[in-house]
């Protein structure tokens, strides 16, 4: 028992593994049964991508303890970086997953590379700055993007902040971000196979983290600012480590959502978006990474599950949330569920360890 | 009542005898420090020797715990210089002080409430567990090594306040005589050659409060450093700590040991007398 305590966390880790590989192999079953309506097979991938969005603003907002109120500009910036990289790689890499896996690669360094923009003045500063900064990064990139030109001929790309014709390619050259008309004609080679590995990887890569000295100091500076400086540790080092690290989970995550699409514009990944996620994270619970990965997949089906209602669907959405927010909430049930988790506690003592844990568990009670 | 004799330094500071053959670990030298107008501390002079319990006293509000604040860095001295083994801190922030080897506690607990108790020991022992982020993520051989080593290490500092078997417990929901002992194994955890205890025994009972005593002066003679506490017990004060200096309104107003303190007509006035009254 005293071993199981000492690798709760890592137990707790392998849950997680173990609950997205359950939730693929269900739905490749159903799939291979035709159960699943085609809507709900094109929503696949984008479930996996709000997962790892949930996971990566929860690493910010959970464990570091930091407001960020523009994920969706990471996931934005990552989108259309792994387009142009996906675009560009498309001869000299005929494989479609390694072009894939490149342009995921691709699309996490540039949003970590805007996140570590952001994150170096503002981090730097107590309170709730981040909020405000992020708040605004996602407003610009959605507006940068909006009027951004980028094309790629023999000569190699083109970028024009005025207009395609500005961008003086070729009559080979082929337009890969028509600014506000977004990137059209992507190449679609996500899939869902692909979305459970990133998912997965984001997992490892998050928890590993957590529960490392650098997980502890992250949390630390969370819990106290002033005792984290006094017992050593570098308070910008850490929130910046937190802080890019998710950028760019959500880099990556975009990558995969606009290969999924043909056409991808600047405007999905506004201010309601970064919101979404953020509710997610609130719903699942802060620093509850399963949680979080519970409530993006549900939250992205339920709006699905409920387009027989039609009229009523947002109306049902927000009761649905406002019920969940209370129930996790609510007292009485938070100590019904310890009861039942400790009496499941005692029973697994008893019938699979010897007299000892008897005895151990007699005197508990 | 300990009988230490304290000697004169060149400087006219005192340190305990026996450690007047090494340099004193903290040196302050006219320390100061205004808030706006206000003088909070002003021309503070102290001096700490290597293995020395000193202490720091006086009337509430009379700049005590500035005193520590300035002494990690929390406030930037406005005046005076700072040695600590021999080195100026000036600029050094918090952390870099704490990494030259001060270590402290809080008068209002400052715990890392959502980790449990060992793992607020382990953010102790951060600098001292060397891996990087990406043995942390791979969890590479020498993860596993350095995790085990903080591990053990953490246990045993517990063990000096008989907590091993809060390990698992949340810091946040231990007893608060529990949270004041983790905050301690905490600061001996970042290896530090001067521990500034900031009221440990605030909140607790005669017999927890004996049991504490004890247990500082086991701390020093096991890790051979030198503390510093600031105390409202006069009982542990006058019964552990080798140098006293006496505080009221930011200036130093006696020094000595705890037979001068009690002694001295000044401190009497303005600290034991009236609390007498008071009583």
């Amino acid at each position: 028992m005293k071993l199981l305590r000492n690798h709760r966390a890592g137990l707790d880790g392998f849950i997680n593994y173990g609950l997205v590989l359950v939730f693929y192999f269900i739905m490749q079953f159903l799939q291979n049964g035709g159960n699943l309506t085609s809507t709900f097979t094109s929503q696949l991938v984008p479930i996996c991508v709000y997962m790892i969005m949930a996971i990566s603003l929860n690493l910010v907002v959970g464990i570091s303890g930091e407001l960020s109120l523009g994920h969706a500009g990471f996931m934005s910036v990552g989108a259309f970086s792994g387009v142009v990289a996906s675009a560009s790689l498309m001869e000299s890499v005929s494989s479609a997953p390694l072009r894939l896996a490149l342009a995921i690669l691709i699309g996490g360094i540039v949003a970590a590379l805007a996140g570590v923009l952001i994150g170096i003045p503002v981090l730097r500063l107590n309170g709730d700055y981040l909020a405000i900064v992020t708040l605004a990064f996602g407003e610009i990139i959605k507006n940068v993007i909006n009027c951004l030109y980028v094309g790629l001929d023999n000569a190699g790309l083109h970028i024009s902040i005025k207009s395609a014709e500005a961008l003086g390619m070729d009559t080979a050259g082929k337009l890969l971000i028509n600014g506000p008309i977004g990137a059209a004609g992507v190449t679609r080679i996500s899939s869902f196979f692909s979305a459970i590995v990133l998912l997965l990887i984001t997992l490892f890569v998050v928890q590993n983290l957590i529960h490392s000295r650098s997980g502890r100091a992250i949390m630390a500076i969370r819990d106290n600012r002033i005792a984290a400086e006094s017992t050593g540790l570098n308070i910008i080092k850490y929130k910046m480590m937190a802080f890019v690290t998710s950028a760019a989970f959500a880099g990556m995550a975009g990558t995969l959502y606009a290969l999924n699409l043909s056409t991808v514009v600047a405007k999905k990944f506004d201010f309601n978006t970064s919101i979404l996620v953020l509710v997610f994270v609130v719903l699942g619970g802060l620093g509850n990474l399963r949680g979080s990965m519970i409530a993006a997949a549900l939250l992205t089906i339920l709006p699905e599950l409920l387009r027989e209602y039609q009229e009523y669907r947002m109306l049902v959405y927000s009761i649905i949330l406002i019920l969940v927010m209370l129930i996790t909430n609510n007292d009485t049930l938070k100590d019904m569920k310890q009861r039942a988790v400790m009496k499941i506690k005692t029973v697994l003592n008893g019938s699979n360890k010897s007299t000892k844990a008897k005895q151990a568990g007699g005197a508990e009670s | 009542m300990n009988k230490t004799k304290l000697v004169n330094l060149p400087s006219d500071y005192q340190i305990p005898e026996r450690d007047s053959d090494k340099t004193p670990i903290l040196e302050a030298r006219h320390l100061g420090i205004d808030f706006g107008g206000l003088t909070a501390v002003d021309n503070f002079n102290m001096a700490i020797g290597r293995t020395e319990i000193a202490g720091l006293i006086g009337p509430n509000g009379a700049g005590k715990t500035t005193v520590f604040n300035l002494l990690t860095k929390v406030y930037q001295p406005t005046r005076g210089t700072i040695l600590l083994d021999s080195k100026d801190t000036a600029g050094m922030n918090t952390e870099q002080v704490n990494r030259a080897g001060i270590a402290r506690t809080f008068q209002n607990i400052r715990l890392f409430d959502k980790l449990t108790v060992e793992e607020n020991v382990k953010v102790g022992l951060h600098n001292s567990t060397l891996y990087n982020m990406f043995d942390g993520i791979l969890r590479t051989p020498r993860y596993w090594s350095k995790e085990k080593v903080a591990h053990e290490r953490a246990l045993e500092l517990l063990s000096i306040f008989d907590m091993q078997g809060m390990a698992n417990q949340k810091a946040g929901s231990l007893p608060y005589g529990a949270q004041r002992r983790l905050e301690i194994v905490r600061a001996l955890g970042t290896n530090p050659s001067l521990l500034l205890l900031d009221e440990p025994a605030a909140g607790m009972n005669p017999s927890e409060t004996a049991e504490l005593m004890d247990n500082i002066q086991k701390i020093r003679d096991t890790f051979m450093i030198a503390i510093m506490l600031i105390e409202h017990d006069m009982s542990l004060v006058m019964n552990i700590c080798e140098g006293i200096a006496v505080l009221n309104y930011g200036k130093i107003i006696a020094k000595g040991t705890p037979e001068e303190i009690q002694a001295n007509p000044a401190v009497i006035e303005a600290y034991l007398g009236k609390q007498k009254e008071d009583e």
